[in-house]
């Protein structure tokens, strides 16, 4: 108690003090949104652009007058990938910062190892992870933005069925995500009349993966690969399928692979691989009616304009989480975390980067098959293929 | 056969990259019997560096003098200002020095350069070559090239240079080779200065296949030490027999046991070897350190 009561004199005398130089500014307690993400670790690619996206915006939004007469104040703190260091994080968010709602989560250890937090204090958590397991079953606290691995796999099936092509191979390697697809790839098989003939494993640091292709190209039958993974070795593996001259099996990945630094490290070896991406990628071939096109170029162009970098889909997640809360607030009309919890799962017709969210008491991510766009890749970029 | 040779061919390949990195551990081995676990971040550094270099605009050929120079600046001033300054400490704590040192450099470029990983294009070409219906992968021929210049390099250093011979001499007794007239300060300085070298022309050569990133030092330092000890350290020939067997090893053991299980089988054939050859395959004998 000592210490909680030292803080609050700490924050009556904060609080006194900026009410004496700037009273205006005080006059309504900001929304206080917290957030951790794998800033640096090995998920940096999801976190990095994640934290950009969130600082962009809510700087954006305050600049523009903030949400119902109040600005918004961010905390970020950087999880590295830990999940250990992410309970630890969340608590603090939730005990000392005291915000009102978390957008967080680059990793699904990340956010798992959270959720029982978040549903013992009552926190609406909106992750930006992309596992099942994150909301099924259903978390009364917990929502999540993108796209499920298992959606990946099943629009990729889909795409393969048209083509006739139903004896598959999968490679991936041996990390969480990487299995995570793979389990699903199995799962969902029988559900699209899909034959699995081959299951090849390599690990996150490898650097040759032509013993497990060569494999693969000499099992009976096999039409096409899927493969699972992100990464380095998702390029190689590319890299060595084209060397092996395998082209005549079609090669399929899951969305992690969905970044031009891919293209770029098969060294020109990914050409004709297909895969499913969020239309964040494909927004300028998106036919001029499509809802989310216009939300994905102002993305791009603000995204560009802020860092003079590319977007990747992962900033998308957070820029659909942020919007997806306000929104909830703004319903709500105030901070009141059940208000706002219930507001979330009302979510209907939202246009995010990822997709169209319909949000319900048994959905908490929203998202449809058609969401995902099919991808080829052509000349060294994406070819929207549908 | 053509299945037999590709698993064959793949492992010369990855064991080849493993050698080429596993030889940089033997020169600092060789003058201080430290094991300088930022080795793997010398490797990084000449990737890295020649990646941004080239994306600065300049041609491979003048790219990659340049990283590697840079790179063993880098090695000189570590030892300088990290290991020198330490140099009456025990193995064991310059050890853990390098340790820190290679979480630095690793840290270090992750905030200037970034997180993406990068690829180098093929030094002739992104083309295989077929061989009775396998592929290798040409980059492989200059990674196997260097490895014959280098070891013989390393070899007609150390048997037949002043300095080579220098270097062996403190590494047996740093007290007779300072009495004798060693430099002994200056040995473990060009030591140093040599690794990094190596280490970078290593990342450079093997870029194009396995791609380079802040964090690849990791993975190709462990391997590359791991090669290094299944051969016998210090020994240049014994790095690159132990490279070779270990990468293999692992594509036979993807091929036809598991891919699952590959880095588990290279690992119990490791521990199996070293249970009975303690120094290596190729390792001079323990006994001779009385």
């Amino acid at each position: 108690m000592m210490r909680l009561s030292r803080r609050h004199v700490l924050a009556i005398l904060a609080a006194g003090t900026a009410l004496v130089f700037a009273p205006e500014a005080q006059a309504q307690k900001p929304i206080k949104i917290g957030s951790f993400l794998s800033i640096t670790g090995p998920a940096s690619f999801l976190g990095d652009p994640e934290a950009k996206t969130l600082r962009l915006y809510v700087d954006k939004i305050n600049k523009e007058g903030g949400i119902l007469g109040r600005q918004l104040e961010l905390v970020i703190y950087d999880s590295a990938g830990d999940a250990k260091q992410a309970t630890t994080f969340a608590r603090r968010l939730i005990e000392e910062d005291e915000v009102d709602i978390i957008i967080g989560g680059s990793t699904t250890g990340e956010t798992m190892a959270v959720v029982p937090i978040v549903m013992e204090e009552e926190i609406p958590f909106i992750s930006l992870a992309g596992a099942n397991v994150i909301v099924e079953p259903v978390k009364k606290w917990v929502f999540k933005m993108p796209h499920s691995d298992r959606m990946a796999v099943e629009k990729a099936y889909e795409d393969m069925k048209k083509r006739n092509l139903t004896n598959v191979a999968i490679i991936g390697g041996s990390g969480g995500y990487d299995q995570s697809c793979r389990k699903e790839a199995h799962a969902v098989a029988p559900k699209w009349g899909i034959k699995i003939v081959a299951d090849e494993t390599y690990a996150p640091t490898d650097t040759d993966m032509s013993p497990q292709l060569t494999k693969i190209k000499n099992t009976p039958g096999v039409q096409a690969i899927f493969g699972c993974g992100f990464g380095a070795p998702t390029s190689i593996t590319a890299r060595n399928w084209s060397q092996l001259g395998m082209t005549n099996i079609s090669f399929y990945f899951n969305h992690g692979v969905a970044s031009q630094q891919f293209i770029d490290g098969a060294g020109g070896g990914a050409e004709g691989i297909r895969l499913p991406v969020p239309a964040l990628l494909v927004a300028e071939q998106l036919p001029p009616g499509d809802p989310q096109r216009e939300v994905s170029l102002n993305y791009i162009k603000a995204y560009r304009e802020a860092y003079n970098q590319p977007v990747s889909g992962f900033g998308g997640h957070a820029y659909d989480g942020l919007h997806i809360a306000l929104e909830a607030i703004k319903r709500a009309g105030g901070t009141d975390k059940a208000k706002v919890r219930d507001e979330i799962e009302k979510t209907t017709r939202f246009i995010g980067t990822d997709g169209i969210y319909n949000m319900s008491p048994e959905d908490h991510m929203g998202l449809s098959l058609d969401s995902f766009k099919m991808v080829e890749v052509r000349n060294n970029t994406w070819k929207l293929i549908e | 056969m053509a299945e037999f040779l590709q698993f064959l061919l793949s492992g010369i390949t990855v064991g080849a990259i493993y050698a080429l990195v596993g030889l940089g551990f033997s020169i600092i081995y060789n003058a201080s019997h430290v094991i300088n676990f930022a080795q793997g971040e010398f490797v990084m550094l000449g990737g890295m560096g020649t990646v941004f270099l080239m994306a600065a605009g300049l041609p491979l050929i003048v790219a990659m003098p340049l990283a590697i120079c840079v790179v063993v600046a880098v090695g000189l001033i570590l030892e300088k200002l990290a290991v020198e300054p330490a140099r009456d400490a025990t193995v064991v704590t310059l050890i853990i020095i390098t340790i820190g040192a290679s979480i630095f450099i690793r840290g270090a470029v992750e905030v200037t350069l970034g997180k993406d990983f990068h690829r180098l294009p093929g030094f002739s070409g992104d083309e295989p070559i077929l061989i009775g219906g396998a592929a290798l992968q040409r980059q492989s021929l200059w990674i196997i090239g260097a490895l014959i210049v280098v070891v013989a390099g390393l070899k007609w250093f150390f048997d037949h240079t002043r300095l080579g011979k220098a270097v062996l001499a403190t590494s047996h007794n740093r007290i007779a080779a300072q009495l004798v007239g060693i430099e002994v300060r200056t040995i473990l300085l060009v030591s140093f200065g040599l690794s990094a070298g190596l280490g970078a022309l290593a990342g450079i050569l093997t870029a194009p296949i396995t791609l380079t990133k802040y964090d690849i030092g990791i993975m190709l330092g462990l391997k590359g030490f791991a090669a290094a000890i299944l051969g016998g350290l210090g020994s240049g020939f014994g790095a690159v027999a132990g490279g070779i067997v270990l990468g293999v090893i692992e594509a036979m053991a993807a091929g036809y046991v598991s891919s699952a299980y590959k880095d588990a089988v290279a690992f119990v054939i490791i521990l199996g070897v070293l249970f009975f050859m303690p120094s290596g395959l190729f390792g001079a004998k323990g006994a001779e350190r009385v």
